[in-house]
C-alpha cells in the first residue's frame, strides 16, 4: 500500500528537480544571449510595445482602483487614530514598495505572460520554430530573447505607472471626496518617502520582470505542440509566475528591510 | 564504373545501415539510401513509416543510433551545432503546412533568411524577393499576410522562402497534402521547374503515389523500417512484390492488414462488461 505512494512521491520529486534543472539551464542560456540580443534593439522595442504598451490600459485601470481602495481603507483606519493627514505617506509607501510591483507583476503574468506563452506555443505547434531552425536561425536568439527582454524592460515601467496612478486614485478619494487636506497629503508623502523606498520597488519590479518573462518564454517554448499543450503552457505560466512573484516578494522584503 | 558506383559518387545525401528507434519501436533497421545530385528523389511509404524522421536525420534535427547519414560528404552526426547551421544554409525545406511566420507578410517571410544571414542593401533584397515570388507565381501577393493565403498559396510562398538563399538541396515534407487539384498541379510544376532551372537536388517525402510518379526521377519505398523498393517510379510501380504493389496501387488489404492488431472479434463481442 505504501510502496506505490512512496514511488509516486519519488517520481514527483524527480520531475520537480528535472524541471528546476531545465529552468536553470534555460535561464543560463538566456543570460548568455542577453548582450547579443541587446544589439538588435529594434526587435526588443517591438516586444516592449507588445508586452508593455498593450498592457497599459489594464495596468492603469487597476492602479486607479487599487489606489482608490487604499485611499478609502486608509482614511477609515487612520481617522480612528486622528492621523488621516498621513494618508499620502501610507498609500505612497504601500504602492511604491509593495502593491505596485506585486500587482503589476500579477497583471503582467495574466496579460502579457499568457500572450507570450501562447504565441511561442503556437509557433512551435505550427512548425514556425522548426522552420527557423531549418533556415539556420536560432529561435532562442531571434524569438525568445527579444520577448524576454521586452518583458524585463516593461515591468518596471508598468509598475511605476501603476504606482503613480494609484497615488492619484488615493488622492482622489482621500483629498477630493473624504476631505483630507491636500497640502498635508502631499507634504507628508514627500517627507516619508525616501529614494531607497522607490529603489526598493524598482528592484522588486525588475526581479519580477525577469521571473515572469522567463516563466512565460520557457513554458511557451517548451510547450507540447498541440492545442491542449499550448493551453497547459498558458495556465502553467500564470500559476508559476504568480506563486514565484509572491515568494520572491517575501524574500526580497526580508532581505531589504 | 557500374551504375551503382556512379550514382553513389554523384549522391549529395548518402545513408548507410541506418538504425533509429523511437522509444521501443524500431523506425529504421538497416536502411541504405542514395539521393543523386540534380535529381528529384521521392521517399514514399505508409503513414508512420518514418519518412519525416528520415528528413529530420538528414537535416541534423535527430541523430541516428547506428549507421551513417552523410550530406555533401559530411557525417551529420559528427557536426557541431554551428556546423549544422552552416549545412542548413545550403538547404531549403518546405514544411507540410508551409510554416510561414504568421506575424510577417509574404514579402517579409521570404526576405527573412536574407535579413538574418546577409547584409544586402534593401534594393537587392527587394530584387531577390520579387524574383523568387515571380518564380512561384505570387508576385502579386507580396503584401498579403499568411492568414489571407489559401493552402496552395502558402505552400508556394514557403517554397519561395526555401529557395531564397539559393540552396543546393531542397527538401519537401508532404508537399501535396490537402491541396485542391489546381494548386496540386501548380506545386508539381513548380517543384519540377525549380529543380531543373536552379540545378538543385530535391528530396520529396510523400505518400501520394500518382503525384510522385509524375514528378520524381527516382523513388524509394519505405516499409517496416526497411527499403522495400528503389528505382524509377515506373519500375517501382510495376514491381511484383506484394507489399510494393499494395502501396503503389492503394489496395486496402494485403501484407499491411486493413485491421489494426486486435483480440478476436467474436470473443470481444461476447465478453462485453
Amino acid at each position: 500500500m505504501t510502496a506505490p505512494i512512496i514511488r509516486e512521491l519519488v517520481e514527483s520529486v524527480r520531475e520537480t528537480l528535472e524541471t528546476l534543472g531545465a529552468y536553470t539551464l534555460f535561464a543560463a542560456r538566456v543570460a548568455r544571449e542577453t548582450p547579443r540580443a541587446l544589439w538588435r534593439f529594434g526587435l526588443v522595442v517591438e516586444q516592449v510595445h507588445n508586452s508593455g504598451a498593450l498592457s497599459l490600459v489594464i495596468t492603469m485601470l487597476s492602479g486607479l482602483f487599487v489606489g482608490m481602495v487604499l485611499g478609502l481603507q486608509g482614511f477609515d483606519l487612520l481617522e480612528r487614530f486622528g492621523s488621516e493627514d498621513s494618508l499620502g505617506s501610507v498609500t505612497a509607501l504601500g504602492l511604491l514598495k509593495e502593491l505596485g510591483p506585486v500587482i503589476t507583476a500579477l497583471l503582467f503574468a495574466g496579460r502579457a505572460g499568457t500572450a507570450l506563452a501562447s504565441e511561442l506555443g503556437l509557433m512551435r505547434a505550427t512548425d514556425q520554430l522548426a522552420a527557423m531552425e531549418m533556415m539556420a536561425v536560432d529561435p532562442v536568439r531571434r524569438v525568445v530573447m527579444p520577448r524576454f527582454l521586452g518583458g524585463v524592460i516593461s515591468m518596471p515601467l508598468l509598475a511605476g505607472i501603476f504606482s503613480l496612478i494609484g497615488i492619484y486614485g488615493a488622492q482622489l478619494v482621500g483629498v477630493q471626496i473624504m476631505g483630507v487636506d491636500a497640502g498635508q497629503f502631499w507634504s507628508q508623502m514627500r517627507g516619508a518617502v525616501e529614494f531607497e523606498d522607490v529603489m526598493e520597488g524598482a528592484l522588486k519590479s525588475v526581479v519580477f520582470g525577469v521571473a515572469c518573462s522567463l516563466v512565460a518564454v520557457y513554458e511557451g517554448y517548451h510547450s507540447v505542440p498541440t492545442a491542449e499543450g499550448v493551453g497547459r503552457a498558458t495556465t502553467r505560466t500564470v500559476v508559476i509566475s504568480s506563486v514565484s512573484v509572491l515568494l520572491l516578494d517575501y524574500m526580497l522584503t526580508a532581505v531589504m528591510l | 564504373m557500374t551504375s551503382e558506383v556512379r550514382r553513389e559518387t554523384r549522391a549529395i545525401v548518402r545513408v548507410r545501415d541506418l538504425h533509429y528507434m523511437a522509444g521501443s519501436r524500431a523506425i529504421f533497421a538497416g536502411v541504405d539510401l542514395d539521393f543523386p545530385r540534380g535529381a528529384v528523389t521521392a521517399v514514399m511509404g505508409p503513414s508512420g513509416s518514418g519518412k519525416t524522421t528520415l528528413l529530420r536525420l538528414i537535416t541534423g534535427q535527430l541523430h541516428a543510433e547506428r549507421g551513417l547519414v552523410e550530406v555533401e560528404g559530411q557525417d551529420v552526426s559528427k557536426l557541431s551545432r554551428r556546423e549544422i547551421y552552416r549545412m542548413r544554409r545550403r538547404m531549403g525545406m518546405l514544411f507540410q503546412n508551409g510554416a510561414l511566420l504568421t506575424d510577417l507578410d509574404v514579402y517579409e517571410n521570404i526576405a527573412f533568411p536574407l535579413r538574418e544571414h546577409t547584409r544586402l542593401p534593401e534594393r537587392l533584397v527587394r530584387h531577390v524577393v520579387l524574383t523568387k515570388l515571380q518564380a512561384v507565381g505570387l508576385r502579386g501577393a507580396a503584401r498579403l499576410m499568411p492568414a489571407e493565403l489559401s493552402g496552395g498559396m502558402a505552400r508556394r510562398v514557403a517554397l519561395a522562402r526555401a529557395i531564397v538563399m539559393d540552396p543546393d538541396l531542397l527538401i519537401y515534407d508532404e508537399p501535396f497534402v490537402g491541396l485542391d487539384p489546381i494548386s496540386l498541379g501548380v506545386v508539381l510544376r513548380v517543384i519540377r521547374r525549380l529543380n531543373d532551372t536552379l540545378g538543385v537536388t530535391s528530396i520529396v517525402v510523400s505518400h501520394d503515389v500518382r503525384e510522385i510518379t509524375a514528378v520524381a526521377d527516382f523513388c524509394h519505398l519505405l516499409s517496416d523500417g526497411r527499403i522495400i523498393a528503389s528505382g524509377e517510379p515506373a519500375a517501382v510501380s510495376g514491381s511484383t512484390r506484394e507489399d510494393v504493389r499494395q502501396f503503389m496501387h492503394g489496395l486496402p488489404d494485403g501484407p499491411v492488414p486493413f485491421h489494426y492488431p486486435a483480440p478476436d472479434y467474436a470473443d470481444q463481442i461476447r465478453h462485453v462488461r
